[in-house]
């Protein structure tokens, strides 16, 4: 008997909607076939463009032979650097939402090839079959084909510091005390470097683009993206339109996890071609051309950890060098966490880039903390190790009641309510202590254990709200759903702030049309659109009350609006239902036929000010390696989590679940191989580059702990989308440890780490 | 190209559609690009994620590996002829209530391919559901959902 899982009390809190675990409002249309994503709108007359791919890393185009691609049946046009379209030619215009320091690539720009893979031409025909045909037969020469720089390991040297380059990366400090010092005289140490392999996001849904080139020349763009408002205003920049002519739609998306987050290049290309020919033209990217673009940057980090005898830490030093492009200094947040995680008297922390021939890396999943969190948490689990401690133990020996960076208390934090919920949950006082110390059946068990954090952020959004006569509430802002359930919680919080059913609320989204939302990213959306929506919400409120009482016999006047409640759709009294009237007939009687309300909402910087705002979790993991042949399962988790209100447990706990496959994806999976010569991402295929399949994921169990927070944001909420996965990796890695003796130090751990 | 065209007919859902396209089309692409059924989804083309699986004569396979001239005479099903009307298949509730996906990609492959599963009499276990499924990639990883989601809608065939 399978049943539905079962969710806490606490959880349920801002109306009879918000907390309940409810099904996905679009849930109808994804089982159905009827959801529509990038590549799935039709017009008669649409073009398909093939890109064609760079085959080196570093050269000059030499020429281009087009011509028996051209001769082809049904091929229209085969655009080049020689041929295009005018496009804009300041770097400043194609900057992005997301750019980093640097010079934006701009496809088809000229002669140079910056990296392998690069978009070389793009082929425009009347199938799909005609253009991927004509593609194949495109001719490119080469000049001064080089060598590309592909060797970071040998270029540590080199990094050089980002500065304050990208809009959430915060330049680590200067250093804290005496770290070496402190190291030199502590009575335990740990010493030592990690690996973090370079991964792709790979969302099910290859990146498209529909460009609709409309009678009166304007664009209608059904796009993959994060930000269908940064991608309008970054088309308009690159193509020298006015905003009012490109139209970006983003109704659904087949996942994204930050390779939506900046225009790619396939956009341009078919928004260039779609003016040029005065046609519609679809471009979608192959999965070989998925590895062209951005990706979780490669980074190599050392840790050296000192401690007393009762494992508090005295010195905590954390350095990163990342790769990033030639033509972009690509930057995210990766040591900043420890020293906030573990305040300590003495720590230095660095971070620097090193430029190769590659393209430039793209926040992905929780960027940087994944990646940091492995290195810190790893080597927490080493010092424990060395000083014969329980992992845990050494965690609250060095639990940070105050963020260890700025001092700031925490607007909320329930890290220590994870640990014990999570371990209670595992059973981890039963571990035993010493490496290699069970075994079942061939197979060593181990036990291990990390923590998670990440910020909780808020970005200006806005929302809009509109009653309509027959009582349904239209709410909508220019947001998306990657899957993440924004169109259910967003519903969820117009219906409970409005005391209505879900069914008569429509959260539209995913169209520039619509007021402006940010990027959906760094699990900020619900904080942000939600809030806005709230706002919306509460202003229709107040709206409404102020039409009731000005109805000839008003039961609400000389009333105020706290002594009235919004429910069932209806404007009331308590304890007279006689006086309650519906929204409907308060519009009506009032001769308005649309109520409406649009608003921008901030983040109330002045209550956030002094304060630190993050999300927490714990992570407990047992694996199972077997000696002789060193394959190894995750064979149960445990992730409690700290994330404030709790909107959807139901979709919370699945964004969780999810979360965790991508930990155990990083740990034991995902690496995006460069071949080191040719500079070139050669398991360029789901076949090669390796994620989860079902027979890989066994018991995943998510707790959500509760916390309140007044200052976050108005819904006390903090946002899921990257905390699932912070942690995992590193406490897969430390039960690895735990089963076998060894120590792996790099992303993923292979079966050849272990035998 | 329009000279190797070649003429054919594939019952899909129920309904005999006739086609003249080129030999190279895949059933894949003649379902999105020229039936109009874009509920079949293209993740790789490489038959290597299983988002694109249908079933042709009740199997499942993956539509991107198969020629569509090849299905001359064949019945095809796809997410779209699922529902009797309004009234979903019930795999396609089970998902709804478990939750078994996030944005929905890889949804119509893994619930064609789990009609598949309990057809060949393979979704009997836990353990059965999870390594026969491992054809159907889930990026979100909605993995465990989807588990039970079948278990669920497994009785109710």
């Amino acid at each position: 008997m399978i049943s539905l899982p079962h969710f806490p009390e606490h959880l349920q809190k801002l109306g009879p909607h918000t907390g309940k675990p409810l099904d996905r409002v679009d849930g109808l249309a994804k089982v159905t076939g009827k959801a529509l994503y990038a590549a799935e709108h039709h017009r008669p007359g649409l073009l398909y463009g093939v890109v064609v791919s760079s085959s080196v890393a570093r050269a000059r185009i030499r020429s281009f032979d087009t011509a028996d691609a051209l001769a082809e049946a049904g091929v229209v046009q085969v655009f080049t650097h020689q041929n295009r379209p005018k496009l804009a030619s300041r770097s400043k215009k194609w900057r992005d939402q997301d750019t980093p320091k640097g010079s934006p690539f701009r496809p088809l720009e000229d002669d140079r090839v910056l990296f392998s893979g690069q978009p070389l031409a793009l082929v425009v025909a009347t199938s799909f079959e005609a253009a991927r045909h004509a593609a194949a037969l495109v001719r490119i020469e080469f000049d001064e084909i080089e060598q590309p720089e592909t060797r970071l390991l040998e270029r540590l040297g080199q990094g050089k510091a980002p500065g304050r380059a990208k809009g959430g990366f915060t330049p680590p400090p200067g250093p804290h005390g005496h770290p070496q010092q402190a190291l030199k005289s502590a009575f335990a140490r740990v010493n030592a470097d990690y690996l973090v392999s370079a991964e792709h996001h790979n969302p099910m849904e290859p990146h498209a683009a529909t460009v609709f080139y409309e009678e009166d020349g304007s664009l209608t763009v059904y796009s993959k993206t994060q930000g269908p408002v940064g991608e309008q205003a970054f088309l308009s920049a690159v193509l020298g339109l006015k905003k009012d002519r490109v139209r970006v739609l983003a109704p659904f998306v087949g996942g994204a996890f930050g390779s939506g987050l900046r225009p790619q290049y396939h956009l341009v290309l078919a928004a260039m071609a779609a003016l040029e020919l005065k046609r519609s033209v679809r471009v979608v990217l192959s999965r070989q051309q998925m590895f062209t673009f951005g990706h979780r940057p490669y980074t190599w980090q050392h840790v050296a950890l000192g401690a007393e005898r009762d494992g508090k830490l005295v010195s905590l030093v954390h350095e990163a060098v990342a790769e990033t492009s030639k033509f972009e200094s690509y930057v995210e947040n990766v040591v900043t966490w420890s020293a906030r995680l573990y305040p300590c008297p003495n720590y230095s922390l660095n971070h620097r880039v090193v430029p190769l021939d590659v393209y430039t890396p793209l926040d992905m999943r929780a960027p940087g903390a994944v990646t940091g969190l492995f290195a810190i948490e790893s080597a927490m689990d080493e010092l424990a190790h060395e000083l014969g401690m329980d992992p845990l133990q050494l965690r609250l020996v060095n639990y940070g009641e105050k963020d260890g960076l700025t001092g700031h208390p925490y607007s909320s934090k329930e890290l220590r309510a994870c640990y014990q919920q999570a371990a209670g949950r595992f059973g981890w006082e039963q571990r035993w202590s010493e490496p290699r110390g069970r075994r079942e059946g061939s197979k060593l068990v181990g036990w291990g254990m990390a923590t998670g954090v990440w910020d909780a952020m808020q970005v200006p959004a806005s929302a809009r709200a509109r009653l309509h006569l027959d009582g349904r509430l239209e709410v909508a802002s220019a947001t998306t759903d990657i899957g993440t359930g924004t169109y259910t919680v967003m519903t969820q919080i117009a219906a409970d702030v409005m005391g209505l059913s879900l069914e008569s609320v429509e959260f539209k989204l995913g169209d520039t049309s619509l007021p402006e939302a940010p990027l959906q990213g760094g699990s900020f959306t619900v904080a942000s659109v939600g809030s806005a929506i709230k706002a919306a919400c509460d202003g229709l409120r107040d709206q409404l009350f102020k039409l009731a009482q000005k109805m000839p016999n008003s039961p609400f006047y000389a009333r105020s609006q706290a002594e009235v409640e919004f429910r069932d759709g209806r404007l009331g009294l308590p304890g007279h239902p006689e006086a309650a009237l519906s929204y409907a007939q308060i519009l009506r009687q009032q001769g308005v036929s649309v109520l409406e309300e649009e608003v921008k909402v901030l983040p109330n910087l002045l209550k956030q000010r002094g304060y630190s705002l993050a999300t927490h979790s714990a992570v407990f993991a047992e694996v199972q390696v077997d000696e002789e042949l060193g394959t190894i399962e995750v064979t149960r988790m445990v992730t409690a989590v700290a994330a404030g209100r709790i909107l959807n447990p139901k979709t919370s706990r699945n964004q969780l679940l999810g979360g965790m496959v991508w930990g155990i994806s990083s740990a034991l999976h995902e690496k995006s191989e460069l071949d080191l010569e040719l500079g070139r991402f050669i398991n360029h295929n789901l076949a090669e580059y390796h994620i989860p399949v079902q027979a890989d994921i066994r018991h995943l169990e998510v707790v959500f702990v509760e916390e309140q927070d007044e200052i976050v944001n108005p819904l006390g909420i903090k946002g899921l989308g990257e905390i699932g996965v912070i942690g995992v990796a590193a406490a897969i890695a430390n039960a690895v440890f735990h089963a076998t003796g060894r120590r792996v130090r790099h992303l993923p751990i292979r079966l050849d780490d272990l035998l | 190209m329009d000279d190797a065209s070649s003429s054919f007919e594939i019952t899909i859902n129920g309904t005999k559609r006739h086609f003249n396209v080129e030999p190279w089309v895949t059933l894949l692409d003649l379902l999105r690009e020229r039936a109009g059924l874009t509920g079949t989804k293209k993740g790789c083309d490489h038959g290597q994620c299983g988002a694109c699986t249908v079933l042709v004569d009740g199997q499942r396979v993956n539509s991107c590996l198969m020629l569509a001239v090849m299905q001359d005479g064949k019945e095809v099903t796809t997410i779209e002829g699922l529902a009797a009307g309004n009234e979903l298949h019930p795999l396609q509730r089970g998902f709804i209530q478990h939750d078994a996906f996030q944005c929905g990609y890889c949804t119509p492959g893994q619930i064609c391919s789990a009609l598949g599963l309990i057809r060949e009499g393979k979704a009997d276990s836990v353990d059965s559901i999870r390594e026969f499924m491992s054809g159907n990639l889930c990026r979100c990883g909605a993995y465990s959902n989807i588990v039970a989601a079948i278990e669920q809608a497994r009785g109710q065939l």
